[in-house]
């Protein structure tokens, strides 16, 4: 259940901020709201009236309009035809055409008014993630809604980007229209927020004001008072054990995503990588995987070179790998637990070999690592797709610390997974740096890299600006997030010449 | 009907395969046999759906009975004055021609009989059973191509051109080399094996290093294949001297498949067939490739990031897929046909297709459905000659059997079983484009 009678009230003109941690029921409370999912129980009130709502058809109908986490837009379309969708205007009666230039008027309308630059003839895919961002309010603004669901709006954007949503809602709000703002940042929801609704396990826990201390939500979202350091002793750095040089890797349209990164991780340490999304961490990860080739640089491990080596040499040399898109990467949903534990390591001993399986020895490892990490399933042969987020990242965490490591990499270990889990998969991460493994940790969430690791290294558009204390201050690290380096006080494109077209968001791949 | 044991098998021959727990029984250890029975009936399991379909399609291919036969729609014309006639004649029709599609198929009670009282030959009461598995022999091969092509994501609609090379390839071994007694027949097999995979390996490169897709280059390859096989049959050296059509020289006997008991058709092949399923079954399950392919096959970037090439992967998988369609082909020539005419591989590939869908892409489940599909086929014969119904009405009714299986949701909404993942079934056939 992923809602257990859940109350909210948004009033006219205000901001309610729905607080609560990834899979606690927000968006699916919303999705309620908008039509895309039907209520067991319960109902809506519009304006006082019962209203239910079968599709978003109705609820746009109701005035109410959302604005995904991952945007719905048609990439190859202009901003006013994604505008212009699902509610098309044509002219010239039955076998009309469609009235762009309308649509145009309207766009520039709704942009203008509210304080929402978008240019209406510009290609969607050529436009960064906040600029897109930009377009689906714009889109839900010319339905004419009077309540805003926006769904998670600042996870992809940086710091800047994010004041500016701000302000864009503050003007909303002026206008009179009402938004639900779904979050998990403490910070964002005191700083726009009239009222704040925290939501645990899909219940309601309580409703609190900007005014409330952080840590207090915090307590409130997570149901106990939460530590969000992780337990662990001062690092042992040891010898260096990966080496990157003067990377240079290209996304799949051919942008130099990582322009010339050098990095050292040492045995015992942990190493973070700091960045909003889409700064080149994917591709970095992926080039030191083998899974994308490198334009220029090397990469070694214990001095081997590991490009042009393949992804199963990787493996096979003891590198562990956690990659962070789980879903399409980590796992193969149609494959059995104990398969999934096994699917880097199935053709070698004891599990089998080049000819053959050994169904004994996998069950029996089966066995062993769902005990071991407490991997929550009905049977070891229960398709992973049974499982929950959380479950099936410890089965790939499991499966990767299966084997003796000597570098381990893991991309966004914990998303979209619940509290205790992270805890374990952090407990996990830290038990093989005391181990003797170098690691490297890629994560959009600060705190996570922060409390994980040992350095900081902070990307952005494709390069490391910076390694850094996890003690320095948050202001100073968001700043080295948006491309400001200390004793500069403008964004550091101008150090990267040739780094191509900006690389932030646009190689958000939709998930 | 034959089909419903058929249908039942695969669950027990491949538990390990995570859809096959979907489809499992769920009444509780206490429930007997019976309830158990009735419980799966009307649960929306695999099993119940694939047999609901048969029953469908048999259903209105009666209806397609009574319509096409003039003198009982003529009944239908005063069924208000007596109604009996008109529905004692289409009961008549329809009993008549179903009861010849079984007798062709499995057995006829008479020529059993008249065997079992001294008067007939077991021959002519085991002739039906043996058409149906003459029939069904290569399409287990050309089924098992598509099935495990499947399974590693990929949709083999060469089938049909891979076997017509492996008829090329293992006729012309079986009367070109002249070789002693067993060695012939096992040279001309894994010429026609060869054949085939390497009419498969050419969309396997193609996709595993352009990205090509298998679906059009495959297609293309089979009318290349049909094409090449009208040409080459006409060539000296390949047309029987001492005929003027198209039709090639005769495989040597020490090639040619043995049949039991001289007069029957059936011959080898259909233990070939049934080897062959036991091998893929085996592939598919226990062996590394196996997994790699079925990795492979539902999530490519997974098996990526775990090491698997999956280029490798595709086109190792074509090569066994094109190596299974041609061993159908060199089986049908050298079982049945012992030499190359321009149809001699009938439409044997593009029957697999169903065949696998049929089948559920699962080894036992190919091969099982395949001895459908020889049923019909031979059953048909003796409707067509018996009842006078067209041999079209078999093609009508595998068909709507396809269809069927293909819409779970109709079936099941039709029957109003109870849900369960039905909706899998015919995603997974989707997933291929």
């Amino acid at each position: 259940m992923a809602n257990d009678h859940i109350d909210i009230t948004v009033e006219p003109g205000e901001v309610h901020a729905l607080l609560g941690e990834n899979g606690a029921g927000k968006s699916t409370l919303m999705n309620q709201l908008y039509g895309l999912l039907q209520p067991d129980e319960g109902e809506f009130l519009v304006d006082g009236r019962p209203r239910t709502f079968r599709s978003p058809r109705d609820a746009i109908a109701a005035g109410i309009g959302m604005v995904h986490q991952h945007f719905m837009l048609v990439p190859v379309f202009t901003v006013a035809e994604n505008v212009a969708l699902g509610a098309e205007r044509t002219r010239g009666g039955v076998a009309g055409w469609l009235d762009r230039r309308r649509v145009r008027r309207e766009v520039v309308e709704v942009s203008e008014r509210y304080g929402l630059p978008v240019d209406p003839d510009a290609l969607v895919e050529n436009l960064p993630v906040g600029a897109q961002q930009r377009v689906e309010i714009v889109k839900a603004l010319t339905r004419d809604v009077d309540l805003l669901i926006l769904d998670e709006p600042t996870a992809v954007l940086t710091p800047q980007e994010t004041d500016e949503l701000l302000t864009v809602m503050r003007s909303l709000t002026e206008s009179g229209k009402s938004i639900v703002f779904i979050t998990h940042k403490l910070k964002e929801v005191k700083a726009i927020a009239d009222r704040i609704t925290v939501i645990r396990r899909g219940r309601t826990v309580g409703t609190a004001t900007p005014e409330t201390p952080e840590d207090e939500l915090a307590a409130l979202m997570v149901g106990r008072d939460v530590t969000l350091e992780v337990g662990k002793a001062a690092s042992q750095p040891g010898r260096e054990v990966l080496t990157v040089t003067g990377l240079i890797v290209e996304d799949d349209r051919g942008v130099r995503a990582v322009n010339g990164v050098d990095l050292s991780v040492r045995a015992g340490e942990v190493l973070g990588i700091a960045g909003v999304q889409g700064n080149g961490q994917t591709e970095l990860v992926e080039a030191l995987m083998g899974l994308r080739a490198a334009r220029a640089g090397a990469v070694t491990v214990d001095g081997e070179d590991l490009l042009g080596m393949s992804t199963k040499q990787i493996l096979r040399s003891g590198v562990g790998y956690v990659p962070e898109d789980r879903s399409l990467d980590g796992v193969v949903k149609e494959f059995t637990v104990a398969e999934n534990l096994v699917l880097d390591t199935y053709d070698r001993a004891p599990y089998g070999n080049a000819v053959k399986l050994n169904p004994a020895a996998i069950a029996a490892a089966a066995r062993e690592r769902v005990e071991q990490f407490d991997i929550r399933t009905s049977s070891p042969d229960a398709p992973v797709s049974t499982l929950s987020g959380g479950n099936q990242q410890k089965v790939v965490v499991a499966r990767e610390m299966s084997r003796p490591l000597r570098l381990f990499i893991a991309a966004q270990p914990t998303r979209g997974v619940d509290v205790g889990s992270i805890e374990f998969i952090h407990g996990r991460i830290v038990r093989e740096r005391d181990s003797g493994a170098a690691v490297l940790v890629v994560s959009s969430e600060l705190d996570e890299v922060v409390a994980l690791a040992d350095r900081v290294a902070v990307m952005y558009r494709g390069r490391v600006l910076a390694v850094v204390d996890p003690q320095t201050p948050r202001e100073e690290l968001g700043l080295l997030m948006a491309g400001v380096t200390p004793g500069a006080d403008k964004p550091a494109d101008g150090v990267t010449p040739g780094a191509g077209e900006p690389a932030d968001g646009a190689e958000e791949e939709p998930k | 009907m034959s089909s419903d044991p058929s249908v039942e098998a695969p669950r027990e021959d491949e538990a390990a395969s995570p859809d096959d727990a979907a489809a499992a029984p769920t009444a509780g250890p206490g429930g007997s046999l019976a309830s158990n029975f009735l419980h799966n009936l009307w649960s929306a399991n695999t099993v119940v759906v694939t047999i609901w379909s048969i029953v469908l399609a048999m259903v209105i291919g009666a209806v397609l009975i009574v319509v096409s036969d003039s003198d009982v729609l003529a009944m239908f014309g005063y069924f208000t004055a007596r109604p009996s006639d008109a529905l004692t004649g289409s009961w008549d029709l329809i009993s008549g021609a179903y009861a010849d599609l079984f007798k062709g198929a499995v057995f006829d009670p008479a020529t059993m009989s008249a065997w079992l009282h001294g008067t007939g030959s077991w021959r002519a009461a085991f002739a039906p059973i043996s058409e149906t598995l003459t029939y069904a022999a290569p399409l287990v091969f050309t089924g098992l191509s598509v099935a495990l092509a499947f399974r590693g994501g990929l949709f083999n609609i060469g089938g049909q051109g891979q076997a017509v090379i492996g008829t090329i390839t293992g006729a012309v071994a079986g009367f070109a080399f002249g070789l002693p007694v067993v060695l012939n027949l096992v040279v001309a097999l894994i010429c026609g094996a060869l054949g085939g995979a390497l009419w498969g390996f050419i969309p396997g490169i193609l996709k595993a290093r352009t990205g090509a897709h298998e679906v059009i280059v495959t297609i293309m390859l089979n009318n290349t294949a049909a094409l090449f096989l009208t040409w080459l049959i006409l060539q000296d050296g390949v047309q029987d001297p001492k005929r003027t059509d198209a039709i090639s020289k005769t495989v040597a006997e020490s090639a040619q498949l043995p049949s039991f008991g001289g007069a029957l058709r059936v011959n080898l092949g259909i233990v070939l067939a049934v080897a062959v399923t036991a091998g893929v079954a085996w592939l598919l399950n226990r062996s590394s490739f196996g997994f790699e392919l079925r990795a492979v096959g539902a999530n490519p970037a997974a098996a990526r990031t775990a090491g698997i090439s999956v280029a490798r992967t595709y086109t190792l998988l074509m090569v066994v897929a094109g190596g299974l369609a041609g061993l159908g082909g060199a089986t049908q020539v050298l079982g049945t046909a012992y030499a190359l005419t321009p149809a001699v591989a009938g439409n044997i590939g593009f029957d697999g297709l169903l065949v696998a869908l049929l089948g559920r892409n699962r080894p036992w489940g190919t091969l099982l459905a395949a001895i459908l599909f020889g049923a019909l086929r031979a059953g048909g014969n003796r409707m067509q000659s018996f009842s006078g119904i067209s041999l079209e009405l078999v093609t009508v009714l595998q068909a709507l059997i396809v269809i069927f299986i293909a819409a779970p949701a109709l079936v099941k909404a039709i029957f109003q079983l109870r849900a369960a993942r039905t909706a899998r079934i015919g995603a997974t056939m989707t997933k291929g484009w």
